[in-house]
């Protein structure tokens, strides 16, 4: 009863600065420029630090190792994680009412489990199925117009929103097949080890692969918090809005006033 | 009737001659990436290399357009003095950060694929930085400023759908907030100088 009340609170609270009158990636565009309030910067920048020395010690020696494996391992653990996360997609695919999408992943998610074994290599992309883009519950909240609520910032796992947070709690009540199999239901052949070591394969995964690019941006920030906090809001922003072209996610009466030429 | 007729061709030569030296944005991206690419190969050292890099820098930027961008809302409360004082700074902060951050690729390969116009102040080229043993594709798009049509100017790199414009004026409107103007110049100040 406690934790029902608590989703409505927070469902309440969301939608407080919700896009209610959804007409499309139009409206959701128009609301790019809004600036996400991060209601608790005191407390988030104390659980960034905290985040950055569990990356220092933990995170980044492990994926400077993890680079140092020759090129096919590393594409095939990436490809089988990827593989995984179909698993989240689909569910977030048919919420979004992409069915074309959802059977396009589907058949991706068959073929790559079975001829690729086990997703390690990627033979649904030689057959046209290419295109890809990870989908989760917070991004379809966002799709359905909820706004985004405050950023926060969550021990170990980073940058989040009350939205995406809100979602995340999809993936533990059977929003997430392989959470099902793994730590939700004791199945025979998988176990919550099976679940826990593919998230932290993954974080190991996606900063080996922006190691450079994450230590060029620290070393030339000037805040380093406001960096990462911008380049999460605008990242998920755009991935709500599965948009490509770069317009969509600016507002040009931003650049308007600056006349220097 | 002569004259008339030279008027006639004398004018007609000036406008074509100055559609003619238009600078296409994508040829312009492609080129400064290929000078910026030319350096990065180079068998030199760090601080060379950035040296050569804010020339570049400097030349095909708008630095100014960035540092009122990167100011947000703040820009219309500051005085013309303190204007001066933080775009003096901010400019020497930009180019160390600019070529810093361009230094630490050996031989970045990038290729313009297509441009959008999207009105006749800008124009979006839009790119591919091409995967690497380690490091994945990425797109990038450069929002040219195309008012001036012979001398266009970079005002924002958008890396995989995020501004690096907006990245840094997030930034900095968190500064100000917590530590008001002066405290974005000290900041500022001290990168530029470390």
């Amino acid at each position: 009863m406690i934790k029902i009340l608590g989703i409505i609170i927070i469902s309440l609270f969301l939608s407080i600065s919700s896009y209610a009158d959804t007409d499309g990636s139009i409206d959701l565009s128009k609301k790019n420029n809004v600036e996400t309030k991060d209601c608790f910067e005191k407390i988030n920048r104390g659980v960034f630090a905290f985040n950055q020395a569990i990356n220092d010690v933990v995170f980044e020696p492990l994926a400077k190792g993890y680079r140092k494996l020759p090129s096919p391992v590393r594409t095939g653990t990436s490809n089988a994680l990827s593989n995984l996360s179909i698993l989240l997609t689909l569910p977030n695919n048919v919420l979004q009412g992409d069915l074309l999408l959802a059977g396009k992943n589907s058949l991706r998610f068959i073929i790559n489990t079975t001829l690729g074994v086990v997703g390690i290599f990627d033979p649904a992309s030689k057959v046209g199925l290419n295109e890809y883009e990870n989908e989760d519950f917070g991004q379809t909240l966002g799709r359905w117009g909820f706004g985004e609520g405050c950023y926060i910032v969550l021990p170990v796992l980073g940058p989040s929103t009350l939205r995406d947070a809100t979602g995340s709690i999809g993936n533990y009540i059977g929003g997430d097949a392989w959470y099902n199999v793994t730590v939700r239901n004791d199945t025979r052949y998988f176990s919550n080890f099976d679940y826990y070591a593919s998230k932290g394969m993954g974080g190991v995964d996606f900063i080996a692969k922006n190691l450079g690019a994450l230590d060029n941006l620290e070393e030339n920030s000037i805040d380093f918090y406001a960096s990462v906090r911008s380049l999460y809001l605008q990242d998920r922003r755009k991935r709500i809005l599965n948009a490509d072209e770069v317009i969509e996610t600016f507002d040009d009466s931003d650049w308007e006033e600056i006349e220097t030429q | 009737m002569n004259k008339k007729i030279f008027k006639f061709f004398l004018v007609f030569f000036l406008i074509f001659q100055t559609e003619s030296f238009a600078t296409n944005p994508s040829d312009f991206v492609q080129s400064a990436v290929n000078r910026a690419s030319e350096i990065l190969k180079q068998n030199i050292s760090k601080e060379e290399k950035m040296e050569k890099i804010e020339l570049i820098a400097e030349e095909v930027v708008d630095i100014k357009g960035i540092a009122y961008y990167s100011l947000g809302s703040h820009r219309k409360t500051l005085s013309s003095e303190k204007k001066e004082e933080y775009f003096k700074v901010f400019k020497k902060y930009f180019l160390k950060s600019f070529s810093s951050r361009l230094a630490q690729y050996s031989d970045p390969k990038i290729q313009v694929s297509s441009e959008k116009k999207l009105n006749e102040k800008y124009t979006i080229v839009s790119s591919i930085l091409l995967a690497t043993e380690k490091t994945p594709q990425v797109k990038l798009d450069w929002r040219i400023i195309t008012k001036d049509i012979h001398k266009p100017l970079i005002i924002d790199v958008v890396i995989e759908g995020v501004s690096l414009a907006r990245v840094q004026r997030e930034e900095f409107n968190s500064i100000i907030q917590n530590n008001n103007i002066d405290g974005l110049i000290n900041n500022l100040n001290e990168f530029a100088n470390k």
